[in-house]
């Protein structure tokens, strides 16, 4: 038996066919087709690969560190900028000509951030500490532009893991993901030899979702706004408005061969732990510091800070995740479709924009696509799917600096169409059928 | 006679194969260079690529390329590149404090903030520090002094 260095693919007949038939067209190391859904893939004109049937135009362009985005019911575009550019931390893009690209450009907002969101004609966005609320007019311009309204102050940022993200429900709430500052709530963060904290202090204002009211000024933490605890770092979450559940996409924790290599090789740590999409309800704990999710194992694994062996399960309590994809993609949007422009397949179920890993050195780097997960009454109904590739601009990125565009947000138009941001190149793409 | 065309086909399979392989190590050997290349050749300064200091290389795949990655290029907004930077070109103390203390201050490099924290690795001999400090000053496109085991041994005395 011969056994050849393949990781992504999952069975070794696939795997052989596929490599026989590149080693006889050329030596060309490029065979993999990262849709397993059996969908052609089409290349775009914006360089990017998407199902047949579907087409893409460049929206915008080198806009800056494009996190977020929003869309209303007009079309026009609210784009959440990282770091300010030219002053601006929020643009507005809007398509008059309706030719599929923004022929109108504005900014405004004096903070850098990530989380945007659009409700009742009201428009949301975060700082690393706050959330602001714009009130727009009949043309979709914020009226108290210089002004915003603060909805909430004071939130944790310690650098690491300090992006809010944010999203509303139907019942009057906004969500906002408060990220731990550590890898594993270790004593000395990500120091080989420290030990896990128990209980771990930082769950108190950090590590999970918290809910505030979307009406109510100036709201900090007040003992009761958390929603859901053991959370590492949520960057993509959603409200699914046919489950009347907020789902969330965990970034998993990193360095398991760095901190414990007598327990974890390269190879293994690169592929754990899963990033986790969970269905939340209000209370519940995801289990971070003390458990990560093994997708082989479909386990919640003790981690090592924590006594764990890379087998001994932990947690039994806490929430199992409702999908489970391989290690360090980093998740950083997510997006139930409800639009009615894509073919039926898509409807109400998920898009998961994958910034793309850096965890994984010296393994080649995963994610840097969008891709979908089916979804039948409120539950996946199959497996994950490459849906739109090719924003790297490489077929194999060894680091994630190499990659010329990274899916960053998610946001669907009133059309139906699907826009997607990219922090890297600053580009917003929008997807049509 | 099918077991013989299949054997063919086999050996045809591994004939393809091994060309693919060794021509793709052949392509990555090109970008990283062998370690044991003699030392009057890389004195000819052929090649930027070159590994100087390959000592270091060593401790660098070990405890630095998850964050700092193989070609010294960081993580945006994570981890700071190796690059072409002040803190790594300039004063040895502080790069050797660096090492020894970890950081935790979310350093600006280049107008650029780096958010994760970087551990201590006071836990390196001597000889170590000093070789992967060397190597990563002289790779990577960097060009300044070694740091020497006296210069680390002084900084942890110092402490």
């Amino acid at each position: 038996m011969i056994l050849f260095k393949f990781p992504s693919f999952k069975n070794i007949g696939g795997a052989a066919a596929i490599l026989l038939l590149s080693l006889t067209t050329s030596c060309n190391d490029n065979p993999k087709n990262k849709d397993e859904s059996g969908l052609t893939t089409v290349k775009n004109d914006t360089g990017l690969s998407l199902p047949e049937g579907f087409s893409g135009s460049i929206f915008a362009d080198s806009l800056g560190a494009a996190r977020h985005l929003a869309v209303t019911n007009s079309g026009n575009v609210f784009v959440k900028l990282g770091s300010l550019k030219d002053d601006k931390g929020i643009i507005r893009l809007s398509d008059k000509n309706k030719d599929g690209k923004a022929d109108e450009q504005s900014g405004f907002a004096n903070y850098g951030g990530t989380g945007i969101a659009i409700k009742d004609n009201k428009l949301y966005a975060s700082s690393n500490t706050s959330v602001f609320r714009y009130d727009l007019d009949q043309e979709d311009m914020p009226v108290n532009m210089e002004k915003p309204d603060t909805i909430v102050y004071g939130l944790i940022d310690r650098r690491q893991h300090n992006s809010k993200s944010i999203t509303l429900d139907n019942g009057g709430n906004i969500y906002v993901n408060i990220g731990a500052y550590s890898n594993a709530c270790q004593e000395e963060d990500r120091t080989k030899g420290s030990p896990g904290r128990r209980p771990c202090p930082i769950l108190d204002s950090a590590g999970g979702i918290w809910r505030f009211k979307a009406e109510k000024l100036k709201q900090t933490y007040d003992g009761n706004s958390r929603y859901a605890t053991g959370l590492r770092n949520v960057v993509g979450l959603d409200w699914n408005a046919k489950n009347n559940q907020l789902f969330v996409m965990q970034h998993g924790r990193d360095q398991l061969h760095s901190l414990y290599p007598d327990l974890y090789n390269e190879q293994q740590s690169a592929e754990l732990p899963a990033e986790t999409m969970y269905a939340l309800n209000e209370g519940d704990d995801a289990g971070w510091p003390y458990v990560y999710y093994d997708q082989n194992k479909n386990k919640k694994i003790l981690n090592p800070e924590y006594g764990g062996d890379g087998e001994k399960t932990g947690a039994p309590e806490a929430l199992d995740p409702v999908v489970a994809f391989p290690g360090h993609m980093a998740p950083n949007a997510l997006l139930f479709y409800t639009g009615d422009m894509f073919p039926a397949r898509y409807k109400n179920g998920a898009f998961i924009a994958f910034h793309g890993s850096w965890n994984r050195a010296p393994e080649p780097q995963e994610g840097y696509y969008v891709v979908f997960v089916p979804f039948e009454n409120g539950k996946p109904s199959g497996d994950w799917e490459v849906f739109a590739d090719g924003f790297a601009g490489a077929e194999t990125i060894e680091s994630p600096g190499d990659a010329k565009h990274r899916p960053t947000g998610l946001a669907q138009g009133p059309d139906g169409a699907l826009y997607i941001s990219d922090d890297a190149g600053g580009t917003i793409y929008k997807i049509t059928y | 006679m099918k077991k013989i065309i299949s054997f063919c086909l086999f050996l045809c399979f591994i004939g393809l194969w091994t060309a693919c392989k060794n021509s793709s190590e052949e392509q990555k050997e090109e970008k990283s260079v062998e370690i044991e290349k003699p030392a009057e050749e890389n004195q000819a300064g052929k090649m930027d690529t070159e590994i100087k200091y390959a000592e270091g290389k060593a401790v660098y795949q070990q405890y630095c390329v998850t964050c700092h990655q193989s070609t010294g290029s960081g993580v945006p907004n994570l981890n700071p590149p190796l690059k072409q930077t002040e803190y790594v070109l300039g004063d040895k103390e502080t790069l050797i404090g660096i090492i020894l203390n970890g950081s935790s201050e979310g350093l600006e490099i280049n107008g650029k903030v780096y958010s994760n924290n970087m551990p201590p690795f006071d836990y390196l001999k001597d000889q170590e520090i000093a070789d992967v400090l060397s190597y990563i000053r002289n790779n990577f496109g960097n060009e300044a002094d070694a740091v020497t085991v006296s210069e680390v041994e002084k900084i942890r005395g110092n402490q």
